[in-house]
């Protein structure tokens, strides 16, 4: 069974479809990377099987959950790096990370790997509203990993880092299919984005389409 | 027992984000005893009157500063996407009103301690029917978190948030003000008794305003 299914799927922002028709199909354990120009609907599509926007037309299944019944099922295995942290600024890293942990039904202690993981011990004690911009991103991408989760949605992830932080970005995305984990990136960062990713689907226009280039990687595990 | 685990966290979130920035303590407490110094100024020539009047006064002010109180709760969810990070969170929506209400029940009630102590002093009351004083703000003070609750996330995702939510709850509070106060002036007045249908009226109140926000909250959060 495929981690996302999408069929024709359109989604309004407004009146707007920032998703006309986009098709979309991932398996277990790949990693995808979605590509296209600003306003695409790159993140929509993200935010859409992260059952953040409502499906307006055609069909959308999540980690077997049906997104046009129920938009909340599969969130609790998947996890979405967008543009903002998802933080609250009077918590410490540490203390935004367990509480992403706990709220995903994992023990606290999975936090405070997640914040070894991606570099950020020496700021577990640091509110989050005193972080740089650079550490507020691995924050976010340490919070995403502290949710354990199956479907791992980032959304221009290397945007904001710097050299060490991309490096330990691309470590942990290389090493998601062998950890169980399916990976859809959205990135600007073509050349970066491709040396991660086993195929590339382009969206254009609300609008997706295979890209025909020889994948870069072997696919799944 | 998940729901409960779950309303637990997210109480406990909210408690420690206030208890870091003291928002409640520094701005919403000062709030509501300047309403009670206000009232006594402007009651103050008739000094009999003071006492008669404190428990609308106390409630009204305690009405007041609840409103700062719940824009506050939700206030903290709309700073770097975190009310996202809530709905992506795969909590159970109700576990998240059961915690946001039960945060500022917690809130409220430790206000409405340094509240009644102004009373006491500024208005020169003397405490009596201290059970029914105790039911009486714990059933209010739900009724009003729960009520709060509900609205607030109603106008999370909206402009003119901090205005709608006054609008919006006051009107719906109505039987807390009347059963608080006449809860609160039965037992100050010495007769408990007649304290004991109101205690009643306000605790099928927060029942109810705690049923309702179990069930709509979900729907209201994710359209926020």
């Amino acid at each position: 069974m495929p981690v996302a299914s999408i069929r024709s799927a359109v989604c309004l922002l407004g009146r707007f479809p920032a998703l006309a028709g986009a098709d979309l199909e991932v398996d277990d354990g790949e990693i995808v990377l979605l590509s296209g120009p600003n306003g695409a609907g790159k993140s929509t599509l993200l935010r859409l099987i992260a059952g953040l926007v409502p499906l307006h037309t055609g069909s959308a299944t999540v980690l077997g959950h049906d997104l046009a019944r129920d938009r909340r099922g599969a969130r609790r295995s998947l996890s979405l790096v967008g543009h903002e942290t998802f933080c609250y600024d009077d918590l410490t890293v540490s203390e935004n990370l367990r509480f992403a942990a706990r709220s995903a039904g994992r023990s606290a202690s999975a936090g405070d790997e997640s914040l070894e993981r991606l570099g950020l011990a020496r700021v577990a004690g640091v509110q989050h509203s005193r972080l740089s911009a650079g550490q507020k991103r691995r924050l976010a991408l340490a919070v995403a990993f502290a949710r354990g989760p199956r479907l791992l949605l980032l959304d221009e992830p290397h945007a904001g880092l710097d050299a060490d932080g991309r490096e330990v970005l691309d470590g942990i995305v290389s090493a998601a299919p062998a950890e169980g984990r399916t990976v859809l990136i959205a990135s600007h960062e073509l050349d970066r984005a491709r040396a991660l990713a086993h195929r590339e689907v382009a969206v254009v226009a609300g609008r997706t389409r295979e890209v025909a280039a020889v994948p870069r990687r072997s696919s799944a595990p | 027992m998940r729901l409960l685990r779950e309303a637990v966290l997210v109480a406990g979130k909210d408690l420690r984000i206030e208890a870091r920035s003291r928002v409640v303590f520094a701005q919403v407490l000062p709030f509501g005893g300047i309403v009670l110094v206000l009232f006594a100024f402007a009651l103050d020539p008739d000094r009999g009157l003071l006492p008669r009047v404190a428990p609308g006064l106390f409630w009204i002010a305690v009405l007041l500063a609840s409103l700062l109180a719940v824009s506050r709760a939700f206030a903290i969810e709309a700073d770097n996407g975190a009310r996202d990070g809530l709905r992506l969170s795969g909590i159970d929506p109700a576990a998240i009103f059961l915690g946001k209400t039960a945060a500022v029940v917690v809130e409220l009630l430790a206000l409405e301690v340094v509240l009644g102590a102004g009373v006491v002093i500024l208005y020169d009351v003397r405490v009596t029917g201290g059970p029914a004083l105790l039911l009486a703000s714990l059933a209010a003070t739900t009724g009003l978190a729960a009520t709060g609750s509900v609205y607030g996330v109603l106008a999370a995702g909206l402009r003119a948030r901090e205005t709608l939510v006054p609008l919006l709850v006051l009107p719906f509070v109505a039987p807390v003000m009347l059963g608080g106060t006449r809860a609160f002036e039965a037992a100050l007045g010495g007769v408990t008794s007649e304290a004991w249908p109101w205690v009643e009226l306000l605790g099928v109140f927060a029942l109810m305003a705690t049923t309702i926000g179990v069930l709509v909250f979900g729907p209201l959060l994710e359209e926020s």
